[in-house]
């Protein structure tokens, strides 16, 4: 069953509509295939590319779609209930190109932002290191001033699309003063010294290529910074914040997805006598299912609308993010419950669910660290 | 060039799809409502015609209930110039006929070149369509095209039956009909969908048409209507040295021999 949606136009249900047909009809026909070889479908992405999907966020004036996140995140949400990996992809892709976005002069927009989104490329992000993931201020990639730009050494890890992707988003210490000490710098994937590491060899969200970057004296010219010396840090954690809510509609999709599998599953299967869905037991595991789905879309299209009217939603989107991601783990650890030894074996994608649900607890800020903000942000309220 | 493309709304081709006993329509609530797959291609055939040839203009017409609109929206993303959808409660239940005039009648309304419709609705399986308005338009009609060509004159197709193939060529004004051999359509994509809010989208009912519904003329009407019966298991024989006569027998008391 498809998500039931209460959508604000006609055109809003008919990008939802677009999204729902190329999640169907050319993602879910791959998905298990691809993700069992761990294969990086990157014709899908140029095909959501060439459908305007990629760029939903960003001003139409640069070849944006300019819709609100009311709308593009349940674009995000369809594509995540087809493809994780895509989904995920996407959401790393418009956070990507956040910065630039929001905090570029004119000029940098102008000249780059076109081409980022344009759908032909993909982008990455970089800010983790192996010492400093939840704590980002403790980075130690450096960019040192150099004659017209700035030279960055250094490694970066967990980077989704790392080397496969276009382009690099990635913060770099400019000066020994913390997090004040960081700048945000957009960097061509073919710069000189930059290279990626082998691929980690990850649980789930096999599809989805994650590496270090290794930055060996990579040069960036200057007009490359984004923002000022300094302003890294605050531009990485806004970015964070969006960012968040894009992986909030991907888990929600991914919840819905394995959901839908386990409903189907358990209409179908007979014991004792009956479908399995007609014994209380089962009904009432695939009912708190469904209310963790529905509870997951509700609180992130609540912060979804605060941002779309410009009202600060840092600590709604930190919600989102522990809420939807915590609801996929359970609503897909009881999808493989649901199926029985059935969910436990490879032939159904109830497994690869529970193994792509968890590290949508860990990336883009830990479930700690989304109760980190939050709680904050109740300290800081007055 | 001005070409009208028939579309219609059916019931999810993937999905359920329900006679309602007590109408013995379509139930249209049974799944979701989508554009003809074949239609869609028809629909393709004329864009991509369109997209090569500036000043084509690409017209797509349906009629049915007040959710076409929807389907419709799907085919102006897609890249059609315009839409017209004929909307009146009298075409409830409309049988071939009405339905061959209805449209027919919204064809003549304007100028064309050219009519485009799939071979065969995935709902109704009727394929009679294209002939139908072709008949009335009093132009000839290409059927069943498994490829096609259009110039400024002139339709050329290859239709293929159990014996072979042939080559059709008809002149324009004409009406063609397309098989599944045609290309897949195109998705809509981000751009068509908000530059399909822009394009001309007109309403007409069966007074606009100059139709009367109720007029005596012959028309097929649906006198009964009833569930398939659920299949009832078969008669197994086994063999036991006498399976052949079995099967004789079996053959010659359902008249099958």
């Amino acid at each position: 069953m498809p998500a039931s949606r209460l959508m604000v136009s006609e055109e809003a249900d008919d990008i939802v509509a677009l999204a729902r047909e190329l999640a169907t009809q050319k993602l879910a026909p791959r998905v298990a295939d691809d993700e069992k070889q761990a294969i990086f479908p990157r014709d899908i992405f140029a095909l959501l590319g060439q459908a305007g999907l990629m760029s939903l966020p960003y001003p139409e004036q640069y070849g944006g779609g300019a819709q609100p996140a009311e709308i593009y995140l349940q674009v995000f949400e369809e594509i995540g209930a087809a493809w994780a990996s895509v989904g995920v992809g996407i959401s790393v892709h418009a956070l990507s190109c956040f910065p630039l976005a929001n905090y570029g002069s004119e000029e940098q927009k102008s000249r780059w932002l076109p081409e980022m989104l344009s759908g032909d490329t993909l982008g990455a992000y970089c800010l983790s290191e192996a010492h400093a993931g939840s704590d980002p201020a403790a980075m130690r990639t450096k960019a040192t001033r150099t004659e017209g730009g700035y030279l960055i050494n250094g490694a970066k890890a967990w980077t989704t699309h790392g080397g496969n992707a276009d382009f690099y988003t990635v913060m770099a210490r400019t000066a020994d003063t913390g997090g004040r000490g960081i700048s945000c710098f957009l960097v061509p994937a073919d710069a000189e010294g930059l290279s990626a590491a082998s691929p980690e060899q990850k649980m789930g969200l096999t599809g989805s290529p994650t590496a270090t970057m290794n930055f060996d004296n990579v040069f960036v010219e200057e007009a490359r910074r984004i923002g000022a010396e300094g302003q890294g840090l605050s531009i990485a954690l806004a970015a964070l914040e969006s960012g968040r809510l894009g992986i909030a509609a991907v888990a929600t999709g991914l919840a819905q997805g394995a959901l839908d599998l386990a409903v189907t599953y358990a209409k179908s299967r007979e014991a004792f006598g009956k479908a399995i869905i007609d014994h209380e037991g089962l009904g009432f595991v695939l009912a708190d299912m469904a209310a963790d789905v529905e509870s997951a879309r509700a609180t992130y299209l609540s912060a979804a609308r605060l941002k779309d009217v410009g009202r600060p939603f840092g600590k709604q989107a930190a919600i989102a993010k522990l809420v939807a991601t915590d609801n996929a783990m359970k609503v897909t650890t009881n999808a493989v419950q649901v199926l029985g030894g059935a969910g436990y074996t490879k032939d159904f994608p109830a497994e690869r669910f529970m193994r792509e649900a968890k590290v949508m607890q860990i990336f883009e800020g830990t479930n700690q660290i989304q109760r980190l903000v939050i709680s904050r942000d109740l300290a800081r309220a007055s | 060039m001005r070409i009208i493309v028939l579309v219609k709304e059916v019931p999810d081709t993937y999905g359920d799809r329900k006679l309602d006993l007590e109408t013995g329509l379509a139930d249209r609530s049974a799944s979701e409502k989508v554009l003809d797959e074949i239609g869609e291609r028809a629909l393709e055939v004329a864009i991509s015609y369109a997209e090569s040839h500036a000043g084509t203009e690409v017209v797509a017409l349906s009629v049915g209930p007040d959710s076409v609109p929807t389907t419709l929206r799907k085919a102006l993303a897609m890249g059609a110039t315009s839409a017209v959808h004929v909307l009146d409660d009298a075409l409830r239940g409309s049988d071939l006929t009405l339905t061959a005039e209805v449209l027919s009648k919204a064809i003549e309304r304007t100028t064309f070149d050219l009519v485009i419709a799939g071979n065969l609705s995935t709902d109704g399986t009727a394929g009679v369509i294209p002939s139908m308005v072709a008949e009335l338009l009093g132009v000839p009609h290409a059927t069943n095209l498994g490829s096609i060509d259009i110039s400024e004159s002139e339709v050329r197709g290859m239709r293929t039956t159990d014996d072979g193939t042939m080559e059709i060529v008809t002149p324009l004004p004409a009406v063609v009909s397309i098989t599944e051999r045609m290309p897949d359509a195109r998705f809509p994509n981000f751009k068509g969908i908000m530059a399909a809010k822009k394009k001309p989208f007109e309403t007409v009912s069966l007074s606009d048409l100059g139709i009367d519904a109720e007029a005596p003329v012959p028309r097929s009407i649906v006198v009964a209507v009833a569930e398939k019966s659920a299949r009832a298991a078969g008669v197994k024989i086994i063999d036991e040295g006498n399976g052949g006569q079995q099967l004789a027998d079996f053959l010659i008391a359902n008249k099958l021999a």
